[in-house]
């Protein structure tokens, strides 16, 4: 058996990471949570992750950064609001979840090739250049910075989508897309402002 | 100097000004020894003393040696609040043989102290306050309290324990009480349960005595299936109707021996039986519960025949024969009484489970509330005591759910006191008689009672399961065969990590407690508030928790706040108390500082008389000026500031009174 | 009624169907549309996880621009729905927010109104076209069919603006004054995993299988959907779901079922865009269609 000696030291806590926490859009109740676990419940996807929803919020809370940017939990959530709805402390659970995807993708950690934000980052860059989203260019753009084999495995379903019409190949865009270039550079620029 | 503005000029004032540390409470922030100094500058000021506590022994006896050695005639003391001191200082004065109310205090603690940090600023302000105060302590007049008698008898508002306890209490002291029950029967909600914890008494066995009391005592009125409807007077002397509903059925006649149930059209009962929470029916013509108090039976309009058609063959007339006790003609009725003082004690309600939908209440059978188990798991329920399924069959798993509409900013955010407790009670009680399963979901086990941590051990050690987690479903979708046809508890086992799905046969969901639905309008009532929940608000939450902010209005029990028996109980007694000792006392003091209308300028606009909130002014008709009952006035002055002509002065605060005040805050030292 | 309607880049792709059936169904019920000029991606989930603040932004240049029409703006794509409403109540709840956003529309010489008013067709279709208005368009009543609802996520949480958010029926209502015969869905809001199947297969076909048992347990015999992104992942992966049980059922869009029973063209409302005919299982329940 493989023994591991675990105890957490103050030190190892991060507190600005539970500062930051709580300054997210949402994360203002973050220290009204119970650890009822009601979130983990309704959760369709807790099943699958290594730590709930709720684990995650005291976790958040208490800065234990490693442990929660590390998780699979925060890539396993679809952000579908099921924990909001119940929720009796009326913690926004998924906004949360959103901020720290954010850092997670912004700090690095993730593995190498992670899909999520590989998706997340080409996305963006469609946006940015057309303004719009064409699936099959943005699919394939995925599938060519991951993992190029698994394109094999769709190849049945890319025909199928191809005799109905659904995949189609030209290039969606917006026609003002200088204004779209303008738009996010614009928010960038304010955020910096505020931030100072 | 007197004043040229005022047409009596008061007589020349000897001003004793007394400023308090209060240990460091005041002293560390302002002071002291440059407030003394200053408030002995001031014009009129003959003595200007410091002491460590003026609200202490010595410091009482400086004010009354200055007031008879200087011959002192108006007071200052610059302190903490009025509202903890200020009986005490003016005693201080009567004792020294001057009027108390020639006293000002001034509050240098939770106004100067306790709200500044820096010293200079703090000393500033206190100098301000206590230069307003010589001023206005100048024109000070000598007052009176007034006396009121007493009324001895007391009303107590509901038959639940709370009110049964009061009642007896009263009764037993001599005291005549009449007893208003809104319900066909006393009993309350400890009616329905079956047995109490942490003892596991039962609750018809210590309960029915009381009862049986209440309706036998010499002392007691008892009105059941009554209200109130109208409170008018001020404390002491309060008159009361009491508005009662027909029962059809005539009280002095019925012996409660139930034949005409018996003997009714409908051979079966058809109507959700209230008491059995609707798990049974009853008939038209029905005794609420078999240890009703009174043993009277009643009819219920809506569902008997005779109402509807007049033409039932009424065969429970019949069965009655010679008694000739039902009275379909019977109307409501009002009686007045005159009462002393009230006790409200009209207790709680349950949680519609209905309102958290993902609990499946009404939508799934076998989903129940814990008052609907209380009425399975009592021998004289709808089952006899068996707790079974709708269908009939034996639960072999059933899941508690804790926290139903409490703790939950969806719901109720308060935490229901008691839920934990009879939750446990309910899994002893239902494992002990079917030998299920038992699953307790709760957040945080609350068991702080004289001997409730006990009985949790208890528990711990009969095997039910504890699950901490708050359920997020129940749900009849099996994700696993060995779910199909059961309910599926579906909560993360927080203790554990994972979620959890847990399958049963029968889910009680444990509501939480809430005030009663009409209760902002009953509050209206007696005069009473609520707080933002809708409890009624006590006077104090720790030094006075079953008096209101009425004088002669008290309360008691669930109706102030979840609670359980013991503390039910706890407050009633106090409440009787509190009762008892306004009787005693056989007279009050009202405190002088009410409104008058200087008649003279009274132009008889009728302005004061609809805004007054204690409906204390009237309008003598052959005067045709406005009057306020200084006994029911409280001194809150919107008269004084509504009236038009300024022809209404208020004790303690008239008018150049406050303008003395004003200035003396207003002239820069 | 006229309505600008903002399609969102799922509806010219993988949701043809979608857009086909919609406008041929608001076309028919005399309806006026008018696709908003210009529009870009909303951003979605996923933009949204990339960066918030810029994902408001997108968002409010769609509801600036619509605000200019006058008229109410539909939304038929699920999150689309969920991102423009939630732009508005954020911009408005968090006031910093609300600069942002205003200033970098001000860069692009937008107005700063982004109040228009965010609808959903099915929203649309039950409260301002009226339920006895469209029974009475009926002409090819769905016979019984048996319809599984599925609501998906995002139409009702987190605001639930015209429909329960535990339970919602809008989608039943509709079917059922068209003939179909609503069965129980217990699952109708669980997500079906949204992107999760391409970035994470195993776990999003394992929630797409759910889907997929529970509508068969119950008898469906069709699938209605609102989101071109469930469409999708329930169509798609149907084949891959299946072990036990095998999975064979047309996923529609609830604007499809619609169509039929208003007498449109099979064609015209993008059924040719299904990877399984719909014919056979009209014919058995003797629909008829054009």
């Amino acid at each position: 058996m493989e023994l591991k000696r675990v105890v957490k030291f103050e030190a190892e806590r991060d507190p600005e990471f539970a500062r930051w926490i709580t300054q997210t859009v949402g994360g203002e109740r973050i220290r009204h949570c119970l650890q009822c676990g009601l979130c983990s419940g309704s959760c369709p996807l807790s099943l699958y992750m290594d730590y709930t929803p709720r684990r995650l919020m005291h976790l958040s809370r208490e800065g234990f950064k490693e442990e929660v940017l590390s998780s699979y939990t925060i890539w396993l959530c679809t952000c579908c609001y099921a924990c909001m709805v119940e929720c009796p402390k009326k913690i926004n659970i998924t906004h949360m979840m959103y901020a720290l995807k954010t850092r997670a993708m912004k700090d690095g950690f993730y593995p190498k090739r992670f899909a999520i934000p590989v998706l997340a980052r080409e996305f963006s860059r469609m946006i940015r250049g057309s303004g719009r989203i064409t699936e099959s260019r943005l699919v394939m753009r995925v599938f060519f910075k991951t993992a190029i084999w698994r394109m094999l495995g769709f190849g049945k379903l890319g025909m199928k989508l191809m005799r109905t019409g659904r995949m189609r190949l030209r290039r969606e865009k917006v026609e003002r897309r200088g204004d779209i270039v303008t738009l996010l550079n614009a928010v960038d620029g304010m955020r910096k402002e505020l931030a100072r | 100097m007197p004043d040229p503005r005022t047409p009596d000029s008061p007589p020349a004032a000897k001003i004793g000004v007394y400023v308090c540390h209060c240990g460091t409470n005041i002293a560390g922030t302002v002071d002291v020894p440059a407030l003394t100094e200053y408030a002995a500058s001031l014009p009129d000021v003959v003595v200007s003393r410091e002491y460590k506590y003026m609200c202490s022994d010595p410091g009482q006896e400086l004010i009354r040696q200055d007031i008879q050695e200087h011959g002192l005639n108006r007071i200052v003391v610059a302190s903490c609040s009025p509202l903890m001191h200020e009986p005490t200082f003016r005693a201080a004065l009567t004792q020294a043989g001057i009027n108390p109310f020639l006293l000002q205090m001034v509050n240098i603690r939770e106004h100067v102290s306790w709200v500044h940090t820096s010293k200079q600023a703090a000393t500033a302000k206190a100098k301000d306050l206590v230069r307003a105060a010589a001023r206005r302590v100048r024109l000070h007049k000598p007052l009176e309290k007034r006396k009121v008698a007493i009324n001895p008898n007391v009303l107590v508002v509901g038959g639940g324990i709370a009110g049964i306890h009061a009642a007896l209490n009263l009764a037993n002291s001599g005291k005549h009480v009449y007893l208003v029950e809104r319900q066909p029967t006393i009993g309350g909600h400890m009616a329905f349960f079956d047995k109490t914890f942490p003892t596991l008494d039962c609750a018809a066995c210590i309960l029915t005595p009381k009862m049986t009391a209440v309706g036998s005592h010499r002392n007691i009125t008892l009105w059941t299936y009554a209200e109130v409807a109208a409170v008018d007077g001020y404390v002491g002397n309060y008159k009361v109707k009491v508005r009662h509903k027909p029962r059809y059925v005539l009280d002095e006649l019925c012996i409660g021996c139930q034949e005409c149930v018996e003997a009714c059209v409908y051979k079966e009962g058809r109507w959700a039986d209230e008491f059995n929470q609707g798990l049974s029916k009853r008939k038209p013509i029905y005794l609420p519960f078999p240890q009703a108090v009174p043993q009277k039976v009643l009819i219920d309009p809506e569902a008997c025949i005779e109402f509807k058609s007049h033409k039932c063959k009424k065969t429970c007339v019949e069965a009655c024969g010679e008694r000739n006790a039902i009275d379909f003609n019977q109307k409501e009725w009002v009686d007045e009484i005159e009462v002393g003082s009230i006790i409200v004690c009209t207790g709680f309600k349950t949680f519609d489970a209905r309102r958290n939908a993902y609990y499946g209440y009404g939508r799934y059978k076998n989903v129940y509330t814990s008052l609907e188990i209380e009425r399975l798991i009592n021998a004289s329920g709808p089952t006899g005591g068996e707790i079974v399924l709708r269908d009939g069959g034996k639960p072999k798993m059933v899941g508690i759910i804790h926290c139903v509409g409490s703790r939950d900013h969806n719901t109720n955010r308060w935490c229901s006191k008691v839920c934990c407790m009879y939750s446990l009670k309910l899994a002893h009680l239902i494992r002990e008689r079917t030998g299920a399963s038992v699953y307790n979901f709760y957040i945080d086990m609350r068991t702080p009672g004289k001997g409730y941590e006990e009985f949790y051990d208890r528990l711990l050690d009969e095997g039910v399961h504890f699950v901490r987690g708050r359920v997020a479903e129940v749900t009849d979708w099996p994700a696993h065969p060995s779910e199909e046809g059961k309910l599926i508890i579906r909560a993360e086992d927080t203790l554990a990590g994972f979620v959890r799905r847990i399958p049963v046969d029968m889910v009680v969901l444990s509501v939480g407690l809430e005030p009663q639905a009409d209760a902002r309008d009953v509050r209206r009532l007696f005069n009473i508030s609520c707080s933002e929940e809708g409890w009624f608000l006590e006077r104090h939450p720790k030094l006075a928790p079953v008096s209101t902010f009425t004088e002669g209005v008290f309360i008691a029990g669930a109706c102030q706040g979840p609670k359980d028996i013991p503390d039910s109980v706890a407050q009633a007694g106090a409440a009787a108390a509190e009762a008892m000792a306004l009787a005693d006392a056989k007279f009050v003091e009202l405190e002088p500082y009410t409104a008058h209308v200087i008649e003279e300028a009274c132009s008889g606009c009728k302005t004061c008389l609809t805004i007054c909130p204690y409906t204390a002014i009237s309008f003598v008709e052959d005067k045709k000026t406005a009057h306020v009952n200084e006994v029911l006035c409280k001194g809150c002055g919107t008269c004084v500031a509504t009236c038009p002509s300024g022809s209404i002065e208020q004790n303690l605060f008239e008018d150049q009174e406050i303008f003395e005040e004003v200035e003396g805050l207003l002239a820069y030292a | 009624m006229k309505y600008a309607y903002y399609p969102g880049c799922s509806l010219k792709g993988t949701g043809r169907a979608y857009e086909e059936s919609l406008l041929a169904v608001f076309r028919a019920l005399g309806i006026e549309l008018e696709e908003l000029k210009d529009w870009n991606c909303c951003g979605a989930t996923t933009y949204m996880s990339y960066d918030e603040l810029q994902s408001y932004a997108l968002a409010a240049r769609n509801l600036s621009m619509a605000r200019q029409t006058g008229h109410d703006l539909m939304a038929p794509c699920a999150a689309c729905y969920l991102v423009l409403n939630k732009t508005q109540y954020y911009v408005q709840d968090y006031p910093w927010i609300g600069q942002i956003v205003e200033y970098a529309l001000e860069t692009i010489h937008l107005p700063k109104d982004i109040g228009a008013k965010v609808r959903h067709p099915l929203d649309i279709l039950l409260n301002d076209v009226g339920l006895e208005a469209i029974k009475a368009k009926v002409s090819h009543p769905l016979n019984g069919l048996k319809v599984a609802p599925y609501y998906g996520c995002q139409i009702v949480r987190p605001y639930a603006l015209f429909d329960s958010q535990r339970n919602p029926t809008s989608m039943d209502r509709l079917l059922e004054a068209c003939g179909a015969a609503i069965v129980y869905y217990p699952v109708k809001t669980q997500c079906c995993g949204g992107s999760q199947k391409g970035t994470l297969p195993e776990i999003g076909l394992d929630l797409i299988r759910h889907l997929l048992a529970e509508a068969q347990r119950n008898g469906a015999e069709v699938i209605a959907t609102v989101c071109p992104l469930c469409q999708f992942n329930l169509e798609a992966f149907e084949e891959q779901a299946s072990n036990a049980h095998q999975f064979h059922f047309p996923v529609l869009y609830f604007t499809q079922l619609l169509a039929v029973a208003l007498g449109i063209p099979l064609q015209d409302a993008g059924f040719q865009r299904s990877f399984n005919s719909i014919e056979p299982i009209l014919t058995k329940k003797e629909i008829a269609y054009a």
